[in-house]
């Protein structure tokens, strides 16, 4: 309790400097010289300090399980593990929250302290705009969704947190995902001062792809965490299911790399300015549609949280207020460069501009399969889901061409190229690549020209990605790995798409079902008593055709707080595939539900995706190495 | 002159999804897979909670009535709302209400009636909490409407509120 009055209060005081913050910064506009007052960044820093405050604090009432907090109440358990206790935080939307408004600060922060050699007047507008974000927040969180609500009298119990959400991967997985989506915040507010300023140039464009990258780092990272959870913990046997939550996180991704691109146009050559504005401020945009759609529950899916209407038109007119500034800004105050650099139609600038075509091609398909459900409501009273066919029949006739200008778009020279290095040996590679996936097609008894194109594009793009790291002078290493993991990523999905098989029978202990390649044997059930809930194991014996056997002991937990049921497949990963067995109960009699799927190349769909996103971390280190 | 115009053609069309988006969240989509509805109630042996006679839920739902079977725990603060409800609805003689005591202490549940009143004609406990699972409830309070031949005519998911108390008389009739 004297936690949650601790917390409540320092949220108050922290929202109090922002108004404070003002004044002192209207102040400090006035005076000509380059050197941001202090004062201002100790009220950031004194405001950063309230809101961790009052962050540990609602950590600490979860640890205690104090469920005079209604928070608590509602999303905790005295059974629960205390990491599940703490990870519960921000599983929940007040908390979630209250830790989006922490990285707010501490990025706004983080920005101010290492911007020092950029000009004043940005760094303030900067701050300024970030602070209008940053009072939204507070306001939203304070008035529709106050994480330190009072209960009394005071529950004994709390009503416990969703078990499918209690899971390792799932706990990193919101506060990661939310550096990913606040850090487009600080690329959204500096563009919008360096219109006010004036500063769209070069050395904006250099400083700022530090944060566009940081963001899309972490939006990667938190994405594929989201991703494996959904792999192993929800048993649908597979890593992306195009539902509308997991859409949202790759509509902002897509931008930021498209971003990533033109932005460095932008820093070599000074082309592209209005359309790098464009995409920072959109991809803020689209994170904040992406919070409004999942909280105000106009989304019904796994990440639903308690809905409340009051909470979703606050974000909806937050929403409008902000990208009506950022139009306002855009189309009165911009004053685009008029000087026309030379341009020519082979060069690198043009790769990236196709680059960003493809990108924006694949956001407004993933847009429209998101949004065009609840626009059809709204206007012809309609209900339609849009399922994974939509999305494979008009993303992958578009990755041929994609895959195959992304091998060669990286090695064009910027401002004008002869095109003198495609020479004999690539377009062999190109023959060796298409041969290659024709045979693998014929080893499983696949035949048809587009997915032969398609697997043979994406072996040649890994071919490529490969040759490239032997070239000599490594000046773009982190854009080789990151491009390097994306061909490995596209392959291992490709691979993993054609060669997945799935079992699904219902079986009793001591019996036995064949298969094709195979046989599974069902050959006992164990229970046994956890903390917070009952765990029943099935054990499998499955034989392959190479006579090999391997154990699987997939489970079934009956959690107590709330009661819900969930199936935790065992998964058997190795180098080249996994087979995955989930089991469930079937109603009224012995007989269990169960699914084995073999599936291959999933481990290199996680690997690649680290090797993806790591490749903007390299960007850091390699710098200061060199 | 064509800045203008793109400019007033974007704030057109984002004031036009701002009224679709506003319009969309007053739409209810709160959807309760009515699965259970219209098949047979699960038959189960449970013990009553007053005197501890075991007792089969074929023998106790055989009589030609409405049941109200209702999920419920003294800790439960939300039961603690809809509890008033139910009272209402006991004072009706065509329907009879049976009550499911779940996970609970049974010392705590008897104070909870003591205190609230009781609006069951029969309560069972169910102590591990199986029997509701088995019914198909994932959180409580869950109520079940059940017709004479133990068909689950409704379920309701959550607190009784006047919308479902009008729902359940609409049934009795």
């Amino acid at each position: 309790m004297l936690f949650s009055q601790l917390g409540y209060y320092s949220l108050i005081f922290a929202l109090i400097f922002s108004v404070i913050l003002i004044p002192t910064v209207h102040r400090d506009l006035k005076i000509v010289n380059n050197v941001i007052n202090p004062k201002i960044l100790t009220v950031v820093f004194l405001q950063l300090f309230l809101v961790l405050l009052s962050f540990i604090c609602l950590v600490i009432s979860f640890i205690n399980s104090d469920f005079s907090n209604e928070t608590v109440y509602n999303h905790s358990h005295t059974t629960k593990p205390l990491f599940y206790k703490i990870s519960g935080t921000w599983g929940n939307h007040e908390g979630s929250l209250l830790l989006c408004l922490l990285i707010l600060i501490l990025f706004i922060f983080i920005f101010l302290l290492t911007s020092k050699k950029e000009p004043k007047k940005y760094r303030i507008f900067t701050l300024l705009f970030q602070q209008i974000i940053i009072i939204g927040f507070f306001l939203f969180l304070l008035i529709t969704s106050n994480p330190f609500n009072y209960l009394f009298p005071i529950p004994t119990e709390g009503l416990g947190l969703n078990p499918i959400l209690q899971d390792p991967a799932l706990a990193i997985h919101p506060p990661i995902l939310y550096l990913g989506y606040i850090g487009s915040s600080i690329i959204f507010s500096s563009s919008l001062a360096a219109i006010t300023q004036n500063y769209v140039n070069n050395k904006w464009a250099k400083n700022l792809k530090n944060w566009v990258i940081v963001s899309w780092f972490f939006l990667t990272i938190g994405i594929m965490l989201g991703s494996i959870w959904a792999y192993y913990e929800l048993g649908w046997g597979g890593f992306w299911f195009w539902d509308p939550v997991e859409n949202i996180s790759l509509m902002p991704w897509l931008c930021l790399t498209a971003l990533i691109h033109s932005i460095i146009v932008l820093e070599k050559r000074s082309l592209l300015a209005s359309w790098t504005l464009i995409l920072s401020i959109t991809s803020f945009t689209l994170s904040m549609c992406g919070t409004f759609l999942v909280r105000s529950g106009i989304l019904n899916s796994v990440h639903t949280f308690a809905n409340d209407p009051k909470r979703g038109i606050f974000i909806l007119i937050f929403l409008f207020v902000l990208i009506l500034i950022a139009l306002f800004i855009f189309f009165v105050l911009y004053k685009p460069n008029k000087e026309q650099q030379k341009n020519f139609l082979f060069s690198k600038e043009t790769s990236i501009l196709l680059n960003n075509c493809f990108m924006m091609y694949f956001l407004s398909v993933v847009l429209v399969g998101t949004v065009y459900p609840i626009f059809l409501e709204v206007i012809a009273d309609e209900k339609i889901s849009v399922g994974p066919p939509f999305y494979t029949k008009l993303l992958i006739p578009f990755l041929i061409p994609f895959l195959i200008l992304m091998t060669i778009g990286p090695n064009t020279k910027w401002i004008k190229d002869n095109f003198n290095f495609i020479n004999v040996r690539l377009i062999l590679l190109f023959i060796i690549s298409i041969l290659l996936s024709y045979l693998i097609l014929r080893e499983i008894g696949l035949s048809g020209l587009f997915s032969t194109v398609l697997i043979g594009s994406a072996l040649y793009l890994f071919f490529i990605t490969v040759m490239d790291f032997f070239v000599k002078n490594q000046i773009n290493l982190s854009q080789k790995i990151s491009h390097f993991g994306f061909s490995l990523l596209v392959l291992s999905i490709i691979l993993n798409g054609i060669f997945s098989s799935e079992i699904i029978t219902n079986i009793k202990v001591g019996e036995k079902y064949d298969f094709k390649r195979g046989s599974i044997y069902f050959e006992k059930i164990n229970n046994f008593e956890k903390q917070n809930y009952i765990s029943i194991v099935g054990t499998f014996r499955i034989y392959d055709d190479n006579g090999k056997e391997i154990y699987l002991k997939p489970e079934l937990r009956i959690f107590n707080q709330p009661i819900m049921i969930t199936s935790e497949a065992d998964i058997k990963t190795s180098f080249y595939s996994d087979k995955f067995l989930v089991m469930n109960l079937v109603k009224g009699n012995d007989f269990y539900n169960i699914r084995y799927q073999t599936k291959p190349f999933m481990i290199w769909i996680w690997l690649s995706t680290i090797i993806l996103a790591s490749g903007g971390l390299v960007n850091f280190f390699y710098k200061k190495i060199k | 002159m064509r800045k203008k115009k793109i400019s007033v053609s974007v704030i057109i069309f984002v004031v036009f999804c701002f009224f679709v988006l506003f319009k969309a969240l007053n739409k209810s989509n709160t959807y309760v897979p009515d699965i259970i509805s219209g098949k047979k109630l699960l038959s189960f042996n449970a013990k009553k909670l007053l005197n501890n006679e075991q007792v089969n839920s074929d023998v106790l739902f055989n009589e030609n009535k409405i049941y109200l079977l209702n999920i419920w725990a003294s800790w439960c603060v939300p039961c603690r709302d809809e509890h008033n409800i139910l009272m209402q609805l006991s004072d009706n003689p065509s329907i009879e209400i049976i009550g499911l005591n779940y996970r609970d202490n049974l010392i705590n549940a008897k104070k909870f009636i003591n205190e609230l009143g009781n609006p069951y004609s029969e309560i069972l406990i169910d102590k591990d909490g199986t029997i509701s699972i088995a019914l198909g409830a994932y959180g409580i309070p869950v109520t079940y409407i059940i017709d004479k031949n133990q068909i689950i005519l409704k379920q309701f998911v959550g607190v009784l509120n006047d919308q479902s108390l009008k729902e359940i008389k609409s049934l009795l009739k």
